[in-house]
């Protein structure tokens, strides 16, 4: 069984930052593993100590940079890594979902597995549409926030349950080949071990461009255009208390034996 | 030009984005003069086409297929639909269900897609508002197409209301069986556990502020302190730290305490769908900026780990050591 984990090495915003035309100045971002990525690469690495013979790869969008955040899967147990990156990628800023189904779909026809996982969305632009997109692309099944995997490697059907809102799980039956989206919370994700991170350094990161996949630039053509980025106006009107945190403290003591919440 | 919204539907009851839906298309509709279409795919058609037809509401289409949501069923409904209504704008709710089917069916029409809008517009062209970056920033993206499928963040405009005799049409959408694969089997509700926090006056609730799970103690003193309930945002339930019926939010509970503390919760979207009801809502965050303060009526912009330990001696306890 082939397992393909679609990784993504997202941007992170400091509290305090600027904007610089049309994006947010390089200086306040820190670059990272996605979150919910970090449990579909725990979810990939689980079904591959379960059966024999499973290979896990990942697949990321990404420039050189993104090559340690393909390592930190790397050390927690992906077996390979794939990286697409490309000129014609440069400048685009955030790809749009179609560019990166498009992609991913490339490179889950060069590598036919049997399961996709992704996670739900980036920490960063929050589209939530990429897993679901490209499995219509390459005719797989799928299925959308899933927080709860049962799958016996050798098995057909994926049974999962799907997150709803307001505590309900949908519990579906999903054949394969699929592409499931993974919520955080499915799995515990673990911490890279030393000896992990030191495999990590060994195992293959294969760079490939547009070209080796067989597509070309137009794959980044969009009609979705970013116009405006800006800091949303606050809309508090929150009382702040202020001084010291005992003092603080104090006035908010004040404030909930006023309401009540405590007496005396 | 034409609107079509999807509306959902759950166990039998129509959700509030179907509504908002309604209102939002009006809204598209009304920028080019043209008619809203809504749709309702699957369970008590007829019933839920009364009830969808709204003010503004033209047409209201029935496809009588399946009781729940399937999406095998959904992508081949509304693509079918789609070809027949021809609208300009294909509105969906950015619902768990929504992006489990919305993405399809933009990639199967070749529709660009624009996810979890917050404010939308057609002046010429169509420009949706959307947030990154967990709320730090907003953009606003143009479509430059003809057609285009957006995803609509549920909580972000009134529903319709009234009556308004929209036309009903049943659709007949052809499904292919052999396509549909995946089934659902059945419902499984979460938490459960012996507190029910939607019932507290009082949560106090920590988030990811708190660092460590051995950090919780601090909150936890505090609570009882306050003979308050804890709960919790969704990164201390994903980690572990407390069980799933802690969890306030838009995939856990919606809560409406008289107070509600958030200590080191920033905010997100999500959780502010389970709490924004509260009577008062405290924050406790060292960000200014954090989207909690936008909801807060009493705020502490300071470190939890100074504030939370003042607070507890304020009221003659002693807080632990962590």
């Amino acid at each position: 069984m082939k397992i393909l984990i679609a990784v993504t090495e997202v941007a992170e915003v400091e509290d305090d930052f600027e904007i610089d035309g049309l994006a947010v100045a390089e200086q306040y971002l820190d670059y990272d593993l996605n979150e919910w990525d970090d449990y579909a690469i725990e979810a990939g690495v689980q079904l591959q100590e379960a059966g024999e013979d499973v290979e896990v790869v990942s697949v990321t969008i990404g420039p050189e940079r993104s090559e340690e955040t393909i390592r930190m899967g790397l050390a927690k147990g992906v077996d390979r890594a794939i990286r697409v990156w490309d000129d014609a990628l440069e400048g685009e800023g955030q790809l749009g979902v179609e560019t990166k189904a498009d992609i991913l779909a490339a490179v889950a026809e060069d590598e036919d597995p049997d399961l996709v996982l992704a996670g739900v969305q980036s920490n960063d632009d929050a589209f939530g549409a990429t897993g679901v997109s490209l499995a219509d692309e390459i005719g797989f099944e799928w299925a959308a926030v899933v927080n709860d995997l049962d799958l016996d490697p050798g098995g057909s059907v994926a049974s999962v349950h799907r997150e709803l809102e307001g505590g309900v799980e949908e519990l579906t039956d999903v054949e394969l080949p699929a592409v499931l989206t993974i919520q955080t919370g499915i799995n515990e994700p673990r911490y890279a071990s030393l000896r992990g991170i030191r495999q990590a350094q060994s195992k293959e990161i294969a760079p490939k461009d547009l070209a080796d996949i067989g597509l070309d630039a137009s794959v980044t053509e969009s009609p979705i255009t970013l116009t405006q980025l800006y800091e949303p106006e606050t809309e508090s009107d929150a009382t702040v208390f202020e001084g010291s945190p005992d003092e603080e403290a104090d006035q908010l003591a004040e404030l909930l034996r006023d309401k009540g919440v405590v007496e005396g | 030009m034409t609107v079509l919204a999807i509306a959902e539907h759950r166990r039998g009851e129509l959700r509030d984005v179907s509504f908002e839906l309604a209102t939002v298309g009006r809204e598209l509709a009304d920028a080019t003069d043209g008619d809203l279409h809504l749709a309702v795919i699957g369970g008590e058609v007829a019933e839920f086409a009364d009830r969808l037809d709204r003010e503004g509401v033209d047409v209201v289409h029935t496809v009588d297929e399946g009781e729940e949501f399937n999406h095998d069923v959904y992508v081949q409904a509304v693509t079918a639909l789609y070809d027949e209504v021809e609208p300009d704008t294909l509105l969906m709710p950015n619902s768990v269900n929504g992006l489990d089917y919305a993405p399809a069916v933009a990639n199967r029409l070749s529709l660009p897609l624009v996810t979890d809008a917050i404010d939308i517009e057609r002046d010429g062209v169509l420009s949706v508002t959307r947030e990154k970056y967990g709320s730090k920033v907003e953009t606003v993206v143009e479509v430059d197409a003809d057609r285009a499928a957006v995803t609509v963040r549920p909580g972000e405009w009134p529903p319709a209301e009234g009556t308004n005799g929209a036309e009903i049409r049943a659709f007949d959408a052809e499904i292919d069986e052999s396509a549909v694969r995946s089934t659902v089997t059945g419902f499984q509700e979460v938490g459960g556990g012996d507190v029910d926090i939607s019932e507290a006056d009082v949560l106090v609730s920590v988030g990811r502020g708190i660092e460590e799970e051995e950090n919780i103690a601090l909150v936890e003193a505090l609570a009882d302190t306050l003979d308050a309930t804890l709960s919790s945002s969704r990164p201390i339930v994903d980690n572990g730290w407390l069980p799933k019926n802690r969890q306030v939010g838009q995939s856990g509970k919606v809560v409406t305490p008289d107070v509600y503390i958030a200590i080191g919760i920033s905010g997100a979207v999500q959780h502010v769908a389970g709490m924004k009801g509260a009577e008062t809502i405290v924050a406790i965050n060292t960000d200014p900026n954090a989207p909690i303060y936008d909801l807060a009526d009493y705020g502490i912009v300071d470190d939890l780990f100074d504030v939370v330990p003042a607070l507890i001696e304020a009221f003659g306890g002693e807080p632990p050591e962590i």
